[in-house]
Protein backbone atom coordinates (compact mmCIF):
# COMPACT_ATOMS: atom_id res chain seq x y z
CA UNK A 1 0.00 0.00 0.00
CA UNK A 2 1.37 3.68 -0.69
CA UNK A 3 1.50 5.85 1.61
CA UNK A 4 0.92 9.64 -0.01
CA UNK A 5 2.82 12.33 0.53
CA UNK A 6 3.65 15.53 -1.86
CA UNK A 7 6.81 13.97 -2.62
CA UNK A 8 5.40 10.79 -3.60
CA UNK A 9 3.67 12.05 -7.04
CA UNK A 10 4.66 14.58 -10.16
CA UNK A 11 2.41 15.23 -12.30
CA UNK A 12 4.01 16.82 -15.43
CA UNK A 13 1.06 18.47 -17.24
CA UNK A 14 -0.91 21.47 -19.27
CA UNK A 15 -4.23 22.83 -17.82
CA UNK A 16 -5.78 23.04 -20.46
CA UNK A 17 -5.38 19.57 -21.78
CA UNK A 18 -8.19 16.86 -20.69
CA UNK A 19 -6.11 14.05 -20.80
CA UNK A 20 -3.82 15.93 -17.56
CA UNK A 21 -7.35 16.55 -16.41
CA UNK A 22 -8.05 13.29 -16.45
CA UNK A 23 -4.95 12.48 -14.44
CA UNK A 24 -5.75 15.04 -11.78
CA UNK A 25 -9.44 13.65 -11.45
CA UNK A 26 -8.49 10.15 -10.88
CA UNK A 27 -5.76 11.61 -7.85
CA UNK A 28 -8.31 13.81 -6.39
CA UNK A 29 -11.23 10.81 -6.09
CA UNK A 30 -7.94 8.85 -4.23
CA UNK A 31 -6.92 11.99 -1.90
CA UNK A 32 -3.43 11.59 -3.39
CA UNK A 33 -1.47 14.94 -3.42
CA UNK A 34 1.37 15.09 -5.62
CA UNK A 35 3.25 18.71 -7.56
CA UNK A 36 1.62 19.25 -10.65
CA UNK A 37 4.28 21.11 -13.15
CA UNK A 38 2.97 22.90 -16.24
CA UNK A 39 4.57 22.17 -19.19
CA UNK A 40 4.91 24.45 -22.06
CA UNK A 41 4.85 22.33 -25.07
CA UNK A 42 6.92 24.65 -27.12
CA UNK A 43 10.01 23.95 -24.53
CA UNK A 44 9.81 20.60 -23.22
CA UNK A 45 11.33 19.72 -19.85
CA UNK A 46 14.21 17.92 -19.37
CA UNK A 47 12.54 16.16 -17.24
CA UNK A 48 9.44 15.33 -19.60
CA UNK A 49 11.58 14.18 -22.38
CA UNK A 50 13.90 11.76 -19.95
CA UNK A 51 10.48 10.67 -18.94
CA UNK A 52 8.29 9.89 -21.73
CA UNK A 53 11.39 9.79 -24.36
CA UNK A 54 9.07 7.59 -26.80
CA UNK A 55 6.39 10.17 -27.14
CA UNK A 56 7.57 13.35 -25.64
CA UNK A 57 3.47 14.17 -24.11
CA UNK A 58 1.88 14.82 -21.25
CA UNK A 59 0.52 13.67 -18.78
CA UNK A 60 3.08 11.88 -17.28
CA UNK A 61 2.97 10.91 -13.66
CA UNK A 62 5.70 9.99 -11.85
CA UNK A 63 5.13 8.01 -8.69
CA UNK A 64 9.06 8.12 -6.80
CA UNK A 65 10.93 7.52 -9.05
CA UNK A 66 8.56 5.68 -11.77
CA UNK A 67 7.36 7.31 -14.65
CA UNK A 68 3.89 6.31 -15.94
CA UNK A 69 2.54 7.92 -19.35
CA UNK A 70 -0.44 7.63 -21.17
CA UNK A 71 -3.68 9.02 -19.42
CA UNK A 72 -5.71 5.88 -19.34
CA UNK A 73 -2.53 3.79 -18.44
CA UNK A 74 -1.93 6.04 -15.27
CA UNK A 75 -5.66 5.81 -14.56
CA UNK A 76 -5.34 2.16 -13.83
CA UNK A 77 -1.75 2.21 -12.77
CA UNK A 78 -3.53 4.74 -9.71
CA UNK A 79 -6.50 2.57 -9.51
CA UNK A 80 -4.35 -0.54 -8.66
CA UNK A 81 -1.90 0.83 -6.43
CA UNK A 82 -3.84 3.10 -4.33
CA UNK A 83 -6.32 -0.02 -2.91
CA UNK A 84 -7.63 2.08 -0.03
CA UNK A 85 -9.88 4.83 -1.89
CA UNK A 86 -12.86 4.36 -3.80
CA UNK A 87 -12.46 2.03 -6.82
CA UNK A 88 -12.33 3.82 -10.25
CA UNK A 89 -13.06 0.84 -12.54
CA UNK A 90 -15.89 -1.51 -11.46
CA UNK A 91 -15.29 -4.93 -9.93
CA UNK A 92 -16.59 -6.77 -11.65
CA UNK A 93 -14.58 -8.38 -15.36
CA UNK A 94 -17.53 -7.27 -17.71
CA UNK A 95 -18.10 -4.02 -16.65
CA UNK A 96 -14.56 -3.57 -16.05
CA UNK A 97 -14.75 -4.44 -20.05
CA UNK A 98 -17.10 -2.01 -21.04
CA UNK A 99 -15.70 0.82 -19.23
CA UNK A 100 -12.28 -0.04 -20.95
CA UNK A 101 -14.57 -0.17 -24.79
CA UNK A 102 -16.10 3.19 -24.58
CA UNK A 103 -12.91 4.87 -23.14
CA UNK A 104 -11.13 3.76 -26.17
CA UNK A 105 -14.04 4.24 -28.15
CA UNK A 106 -14.10 8.52 -26.64
CA UNK A 107 -10.35 8.94 -27.62
CA UNK A 108 -9.59 6.68 -31.23
CA UNK A 109 -12.91 7.46 -32.58
CA UNK A 110 -15.29 10.78 -30.95
CA UNK A 111 -12.90 13.12 -29.94
CA UNK A 112 -10.83 13.28 -32.98
CA UNK A 113 -13.65 14.43 -34.70
CA UNK A 114 -14.10 17.52 -32.12
CA UNK A 115 -11.00 18.51 -33.24
CA UNK A 116 -11.17 17.62 -36.97
CA UNK A 117 -13.79 20.27 -36.63
CA UNK A 118 -11.71 23.26 -36.06
CA UNK A 119 -9.40 21.80 -39.18
CA UNK A 120 -12.42 21.43 -41.24
CA UNK A 121 -12.75 23.13 -44.58
CA UNK A 122 -15.70 24.00 -46.56
CA UNK A 123 -19.65 24.07 -45.21
CA UNK A 124 -19.70 20.18 -46.81
CA UNK A 125 -17.01 19.08 -44.59
CA UNK A 126 -18.25 20.61 -41.67
CA UNK A 127 -21.59 19.29 -41.65
CA UNK A 128 -20.47 16.01 -42.04
CA UNK A 129 -18.23 15.88 -38.88
CA UNK A 130 -21.63 17.69 -37.10
CA UNK A 131 -23.48 14.80 -38.14
CA UNK A 132 -20.99 12.16 -36.85
CA UNK A 133 -20.36 14.13 -33.77
CA UNK A 134 -23.89 13.46 -33.05
CA UNK A 135 -24.12 9.85 -34.00
CA UNK A 136 -21.25 9.39 -31.70
CA UNK A 137 -22.82 11.42 -28.99
CA UNK A 138 -26.31 9.11 -29.44
CA UNK A 139 -23.72 6.08 -28.92
CA UNK A 140 -22.68 7.12 -25.56
CA UNK A 141 -26.03 8.45 -24.86
CA UNK A 142 -26.61 4.12 -24.86
CA UNK A 143 -23.55 3.35 -23.34
CA UNK A 144 -24.10 5.89 -20.23
CA UNK A 145 -27.49 3.91 -20.10
CA UNK A 146 -26.22 0.20 -20.17
CA UNK A 147 -23.54 1.12 -17.76
CA UNK A 148 -25.37 3.39 -15.24
CA UNK A 149 -27.44 0.66 -14.48
CA UNK A 150 -30.04 3.22 -13.95
CA UNK A 151 -28.10 5.35 -11.79
CA UNK A 152 -26.55 9.03 -12.11
CA UNK A 153 -23.13 8.56 -13.15
CA UNK A 154 -21.44 5.58 -15.48
CA UNK A 155 -20.02 4.21 -12.36
CA UNK A 156 -23.42 4.13 -10.82
CA UNK A 157 -23.17 6.00 -7.49
CA UNK A 158 -19.81 7.27 -7.54
CA UNK A 159 -17.38 8.69 -10.17
CA UNK A 160 -15.68 5.87 -12.23
CA UNK A 161 -13.33 5.09 -15.09
CA UNK A 162 -15.91 6.59 -17.94
CA UNK A 163 -16.68 9.31 -15.95
CA UNK A 164 -13.30 11.15 -15.78
CA UNK A 165 -12.41 9.36 -19.32
CA UNK A 166 -15.24 11.31 -21.29
CA UNK A 167 -15.65 14.40 -18.17
CA UNK A 168 -12.29 15.73 -18.62
CA UNK A 169 -13.76 16.85 -21.91
CA UNK A 170 -16.59 18.50 -20.60
CA UNK A 171 -14.50 21.71 -20.72
CA UNK A 172 -14.08 21.16 -24.31
CA UNK A 173 -17.02 20.07 -25.24
CA UNK A 174 -18.58 23.60 -23.70
CA UNK A 175 -15.67 25.51 -24.98
CA UNK A 176 -16.81 24.29 -28.86
CA UNK A 177 -20.61 24.83 -27.84
CA UNK A 178 -19.55 28.35 -27.17
CA UNK A 179 -17.23 28.87 -30.36
CA UNK A 180 -19.84 27.29 -32.98
CA UNK A 181 -23.07 27.48 -31.54
CA UNK A 182 -24.04 24.23 -31.70
CA UNK A 183 -25.37 22.74 -28.74
CA UNK A 184 -23.45 19.24 -28.33
CA UNK A 185 -25.30 18.44 -25.42
CA UNK A 186 -28.72 18.68 -26.04
CA UNK A 187 -31.95 17.10 -23.82
CA UNK A 188 -33.89 16.03 -26.79
CA UNK A 189 -31.59 13.94 -28.23
CA UNK A 190 -29.18 12.63 -25.21
CA UNK A 191 -31.11 13.22 -22.08
CA UNK A 192 -29.28 11.15 -20.11
CA UNK A 193 -25.76 12.70 -20.85
CA UNK A 194 -26.61 16.07 -20.20
CA UNK A 195 -28.38 15.24 -16.71
CA UNK A 196 -24.70 13.03 -16.13
CA UNK A 197 -22.81 16.60 -17.51
CA UNK A 198 -25.06 18.67 -14.88
CA UNK A 199 -23.77 16.30 -12.57
CA UNK A 200 -20.23 16.14 -13.25
CA UNK A 201 -19.50 19.62 -13.03
CA UNK A 202 -21.56 19.71 -10.41
CA UNK A 203 -19.50 16.99 -8.54
CA UNK A 204 -17.84 18.86 -5.67
CA UNK A 205 -14.78 16.55 -5.71
CA UNK A 206 -14.33 17.11 -9.59
CA UNK A 207 -15.44 20.72 -10.31
CA UNK A 208 -12.55 22.48 -9.52
CA UNK A 209 -10.28 20.10 -11.28
CA UNK A 210 -12.01 20.72 -14.76
CA UNK A 211 -10.91 23.57 -16.71
CA UNK A 212 -13.75 26.64 -17.62
CA UNK A 213 -15.04 26.80 -20.67
CA UNK A 214 -14.45 30.56 -21.36
CA UNK A 215 -10.45 30.30 -20.67
CA UNK A 216 -10.50 27.51 -23.30
CA UNK A 217 -11.61 29.22 -26.03
CA UNK A 218 -9.96 32.41 -24.71
CA UNK A 219 -6.95 29.93 -25.37
CA UNK A 220 -7.60 28.62 -28.51
CA UNK A 221 -8.55 31.82 -30.30
CA UNK A 222 -5.37 33.25 -29.15
CA UNK A 223 -3.15 30.09 -30.77
CA UNK A 224 -5.47 29.77 -33.48
CA UNK A 225 -4.61 34.15 -34.03
CA UNK A 226 -0.68 32.67 -33.67
CA UNK A 227 -1.09 30.15 -36.00
CA UNK A 228 -2.55 32.43 -38.84
CA UNK A 229 -0.23 35.36 -37.87
CA UNK A 230 3.47 32.76 -38.08
CA UNK A 231 2.01 31.35 -41.24
CA UNK A 232 1.50 34.94 -43.01
CA UNK B 1 -24.22 -24.72 -26.18
CA UNK B 2 -20.57 -23.73 -26.20
CA UNK B 3 -20.11 -21.14 -23.38
CA UNK B 4 -17.29 -18.87 -25.01
CA UNK B 5 -17.78 -18.30 -28.85
CA UNK B 6 -14.95 -16.23 -31.02
CA UNK B 7 -15.92 -14.44 -33.97
CA UNK B 8 -12.89 -14.07 -36.04
CA UNK B 9 -11.06 -14.54 -39.00
CA UNK B 10 -8.39 -17.45 -39.72
CA UNK B 11 -6.13 -15.02 -41.83
CA UNK B 12 -6.75 -11.95 -38.92
CA UNK B 13 -3.68 -11.09 -36.19
CA UNK B 14 -6.44 -9.52 -34.15
CA UNK B 15 -8.52 -12.90 -33.57
CA UNK B 16 -5.46 -14.91 -33.42
CA UNK B 17 -4.30 -12.76 -30.33
CA UNK B 18 -7.71 -13.95 -28.82
CA UNK B 19 -7.42 -17.87 -29.22
CA UNK B 20 -3.59 -17.53 -27.70
CA UNK B 21 -4.64 -16.27 -24.86
CA UNK B 22 -7.95 -18.78 -24.58
CA UNK B 23 -5.19 -20.94 -24.65
CA UNK B 24 -3.21 -20.14 -22.57
CA UNK B 25 -5.41 -20.36 -20.20
CA UNK B 26 -6.94 -23.30 -21.40
CA UNK B 27 -10.44 -22.01 -22.06
CA UNK B 28 -12.51 -24.17 -24.61
CA UNK B 29 -14.62 -22.67 -27.15
CA UNK B 30 -16.39 -22.09 -30.55
CA UNK B 31 -14.91 -20.50 -33.34
CA UNK B 32 -17.10 -18.74 -36.01
CA UNK B 33 -15.36 -17.65 -39.05
CA UNK B 34 -16.21 -14.62 -40.08
CA UNK B 35 -15.90 -13.98 -44.11
CA UNK B 36 -14.60 -10.23 -43.30
CA UNK B 37 -11.95 -9.12 -46.06
CA UNK B 38 -14.96 -10.07 -48.39
CA UNK B 39 -17.36 -7.50 -46.98
CA UNK B 40 -19.49 -10.36 -45.89
CA UNK B 41 -20.17 -9.93 -42.31
CA UNK B 42 -22.91 -12.07 -40.84
CA UNK B 43 -25.65 -10.82 -39.28
CA UNK B 44 -24.93 -11.96 -35.92
CA UNK B 45 -21.35 -10.37 -35.88
CA UNK B 46 -23.18 -6.79 -36.57
CA UNK B 47 -25.84 -7.30 -33.68
CA UNK B 48 -22.69 -8.18 -31.35
CA UNK B 49 -20.47 -5.64 -32.48
CA UNK B 50 -22.59 -2.26 -33.56
CA UNK B 51 -20.04 0.24 -32.90
CA UNK B 52 -17.42 -1.13 -34.72
CA UNK B 53 -18.98 -4.11 -37.26
CA UNK B 54 -15.65 -6.12 -36.82
CA UNK B 55 -13.63 -9.03 -35.40
CA UNK B 56 -12.31 -10.09 -32.96
CA UNK B 57 -15.78 -10.51 -30.74
CA UNK B 58 -15.62 -12.79 -27.76
CA UNK B 59 -19.21 -13.95 -26.52
CA UNK B 60 -19.07 -15.23 -22.68
CA UNK B 61 -22.39 -16.25 -21.76
CA UNK B 62 -24.21 -14.61 -24.51
CA UNK B 63 -22.74 -11.26 -23.66
CA UNK B 64 -20.29 -9.90 -26.20
CA UNK B 65 -16.90 -7.93 -25.59
CA UNK B 66 -15.09 -6.47 -28.75
CA UNK B 67 -11.57 -4.76 -29.55
CA UNK B 68 -8.81 -7.52 -28.99
CA UNK B 69 -6.65 -5.54 -25.62
CA UNK B 70 -9.94 -5.10 -24.05
CA UNK B 71 -10.51 -8.75 -24.74
CA UNK B 72 -7.28 -9.78 -23.84
CA UNK B 73 -7.38 -7.99 -20.06
CA UNK B 74 -11.04 -9.78 -19.60
CA UNK B 75 -9.53 -12.79 -20.46
CA UNK B 76 -7.03 -12.59 -17.88
CA UNK B 77 -9.67 -10.84 -14.95
CA UNK B 78 -12.18 -13.93 -15.99
CA UNK B 79 -9.99 -17.17 -16.22
CA UNK B 80 -6.99 -18.73 -13.82
CA UNK B 81 -4.00 -20.05 -15.75
CA UNK B 82 -0.86 -18.64 -16.58
CA UNK B 83 -1.11 -14.24 -16.31
CA UNK B 84 -1.30 -12.50 -19.00
CA UNK B 85 -0.83 -9.07 -17.41
CA UNK B 86 1.94 -8.61 -14.68
CA UNK B 87 0.85 -8.50 -11.17
CA UNK B 88 2.42 -6.07 -10.50
CA UNK B 89 0.91 -2.37 -10.92
CA UNK B 90 3.76 -1.17 -12.54
CA UNK B 91 5.01 -3.50 -14.87
CA UNK B 92 1.12 -4.02 -15.44
CA UNK B 93 1.36 -0.05 -16.96
CA UNK B 94 4.49 -0.70 -18.79
CA UNK B 95 2.66 -4.04 -20.45
CA UNK B 96 -0.44 -1.35 -21.21
CA UNK B 97 2.08 0.80 -22.42
CA UNK B 98 4.03 -1.53 -25.14
CA UNK B 99 0.74 -3.03 -25.83
CA UNK B 100 -0.62 0.73 -27.36
CA UNK B 101 2.66 1.42 -28.53
CA UNK B 102 2.78 -1.51 -31.00
CA UNK B 103 -1.21 -0.78 -31.90
CA UNK B 104 -0.84 2.33 -32.71
CA UNK B 105 2.48 3.21 -33.47
CA UNK B 106 4.37 0.15 -35.02
CA UNK B 107 1.67 -1.24 -36.84
CA UNK B 108 0.25 1.11 -39.01
CA UNK B 109 3.80 2.07 -40.55
CA UNK B 110 4.44 -1.52 -40.94
CA UNK B 111 1.72 -2.29 -42.44
CA UNK B 112 2.28 0.77 -44.71
CA UNK B 113 5.49 -0.40 -45.64
CA UNK B 114 4.45 -3.78 -46.82
CA UNK B 115 1.85 -2.84 -48.59
CA UNK B 116 2.15 0.73 -50.25
CA UNK B 117 4.96 1.55 -52.89
CA UNK B 118 7.37 4.72 -53.91
CA UNK B 119 7.82 7.86 -51.49
CA UNK B 120 5.05 6.34 -49.44
CA UNK B 121 6.62 3.35 -48.58
CA UNK B 122 10.26 4.69 -48.41
CA UNK B 123 8.57 6.92 -45.21
CA UNK B 124 6.94 3.79 -43.40
CA UNK B 125 10.10 2.23 -44.01
CA UNK B 126 11.80 4.61 -42.43
CA UNK B 127 9.52 5.25 -39.36
CA UNK B 128 9.13 1.15 -38.94
CA UNK B 129 12.99 1.04 -38.69
CA UNK B 130 12.80 3.86 -35.75
CA UNK B 131 10.40 1.93 -34.17
CA UNK B 132 11.81 -1.62 -34.26
CA UNK B 133 14.74 0.30 -32.45
CA UNK B 134 12.93 1.54 -29.63
CA UNK B 135 10.91 -2.39 -29.31
CA UNK B 136 14.88 -3.81 -29.58
CA UNK B 137 15.75 -1.64 -26.50
CA UNK B 138 13.15 -2.82 -24.44
CA UNK B 139 14.59 -6.42 -24.69
CA UNK B 140 17.16 -5.53 -23.06
CA UNK B 141 18.01 -8.77 -20.64
CA UNK B 142 14.29 -10.11 -21.47
CA UNK B 143 13.68 -13.63 -23.22
CA UNK B 144 10.14 -12.05 -24.34
CA UNK B 145 8.75 -8.77 -23.67
CA UNK B 146 6.74 -10.21 -20.94
CA UNK B 147 9.85 -11.65 -19.31
CA UNK B 148 10.64 -15.42 -18.98
CA UNK B 149 6.83 -15.95 -20.73
CA UNK B 150 5.03 -14.74 -23.09
CA UNK B 151 2.75 -12.23 -21.96
CA UNK B 152 0.46 -9.26 -23.47
CA UNK B 153 2.85 -7.50 -25.62
CA UNK B 154 4.27 -10.98 -27.11
CA UNK B 155 0.73 -11.83 -28.04
CA UNK B 156 -0.02 -8.67 -29.63
CA UNK B 157 3.02 -8.50 -31.09
CA UNK B 158 2.12 -11.31 -33.23
CA UNK B 159 1.58 -9.64 -35.96
CA UNK B 160 5.39 -8.65 -36.02
CA UNK B 161 6.24 -12.57 -36.10
CA UNK B 162 4.27 -13.88 -38.52
CA UNK B 163 2.17 -11.59 -40.91
CA UNK B 164 4.73 -8.82 -41.10
CA UNK B 165 7.58 -11.32 -41.62
CA UNK B 166 5.92 -13.46 -44.34
CA UNK B 167 5.13 -9.94 -45.93
CA UNK B 168 8.84 -8.95 -46.01
CA UNK B 169 9.60 -12.67 -47.23
CA UNK B 170 7.50 -12.08 -50.26
CA UNK B 171 8.17 -7.95 -50.62
CA UNK B 172 11.86 -8.76 -50.34
CA UNK B 173 11.93 -5.68 -47.98
CA UNK B 174 14.42 -6.48 -44.98
CA UNK B 175 13.53 -4.42 -42.00
CA UNK B 176 13.93 -7.20 -39.43
CA UNK B 177 17.24 -8.98 -39.89
CA UNK B 178 18.23 -10.86 -37.51
CA UNK B 179 21.42 -8.28 -38.29
CA UNK B 180 19.70 -5.35 -38.00
CA UNK B 181 17.51 -6.17 -34.75
CA UNK B 182 19.87 -9.44 -32.56
CA UNK B 183 17.32 -9.35 -29.68
CA UNK B 184 14.46 -9.07 -31.82
CA UNK B 185 15.41 -11.93 -33.89
CA UNK B 186 16.24 -13.57 -31.06
CA UNK B 187 12.50 -13.15 -30.17
CA UNK B 188 11.26 -14.38 -32.88
CA UNK B 189 12.65 -17.81 -33.02
CA UNK B 190 11.81 -18.20 -28.87
CA UNK B 191 8.37 -16.93 -30.17
CA UNK B 192 7.81 -18.96 -33.05
CA UNK B 193 9.14 -21.93 -31.19
CA UNK B 194 6.55 -21.75 -28.45
CA UNK B 195 3.62 -24.72 -28.43
CA UNK B 196 0.88 -22.39 -28.39
CA UNK B 197 2.13 -20.12 -30.53
CA UNK B 198 2.96 -22.59 -33.54
CA UNK B 199 -0.41 -24.37 -33.15
CA UNK B 200 -2.69 -21.07 -33.22
CA UNK B 201 -0.52 -19.01 -35.71
CA UNK B 202 -2.15 -19.60 -39.52
CA UNK B 203 -0.45 -22.06 -41.67
CA UNK B 204 2.50 -20.06 -43.43
CA UNK B 205 1.74 -20.88 -46.69
CA UNK B 206 -1.75 -20.39 -46.67
CA UNK B 207 -1.19 -16.54 -45.57
CA UNK B 208 1.46 -16.17 -47.96
CA UNK B 209 -1.10 -17.26 -50.75
CA UNK B 210 -3.43 -15.03 -49.71
CA UNK B 211 -1.07 -12.40 -49.41
CA UNK B 212 0.19 -13.29 -52.94
CA UNK B 213 -3.33 -12.83 -54.30
CA UNK B 214 -4.22 -9.84 -52.94
CA UNK B 215 -0.90 -8.82 -54.22
CA UNK B 216 -1.80 -9.70 -57.83
CA UNK B 217 -5.25 -8.79 -57.60
CA UNK B 218 -4.07 -4.65 -56.67
CA UNK B 219 -1.64 -4.94 -59.87
CA UNK B 220 -4.18 -6.03 -62.30
CA UNK B 221 -6.89 -3.97 -61.24
CA UNK B 222 -4.56 -0.74 -61.83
Amino acid sequence: MATTTTSDGKLLGLWASPYTTRVQLALKLKSIEYELIQENLQNKSELLLQTNPVHKKVPVFIHGDKPICESLIIIQYIDDTWTNGPSILPSDPYDRAMARFWAAYIDDKWFPLLKELGGAQGDEARASIVEKIFEGLVLLEEAFVKCSKGKALFGGDNVGYLDIALGCFLGWIKATEIMTGIKWLDETKTPGLVGWAERISSDSSIKDVLPEAQKLVELYTMSAGLEKGASN
Amino acid sequence: MAEVKLFGNWGSPFSCRIEIALKLKGVEYEFIEEDVYNDNKSPLLLKYNPVHKKIPVLLHNGKPICESVVILEYIDETWEGPSILPKDPYERAMARFWTKFLEEKCFPPMKQASWSTGEEQEKAKEEATELLKILEGTLSGKKFFGGDSIGMVDIVANFIAHWFIILQEITGLELLTHEKFPKLGQWLDDYLSCSIIKETLPPKDKLTASFQARIQAATTSK
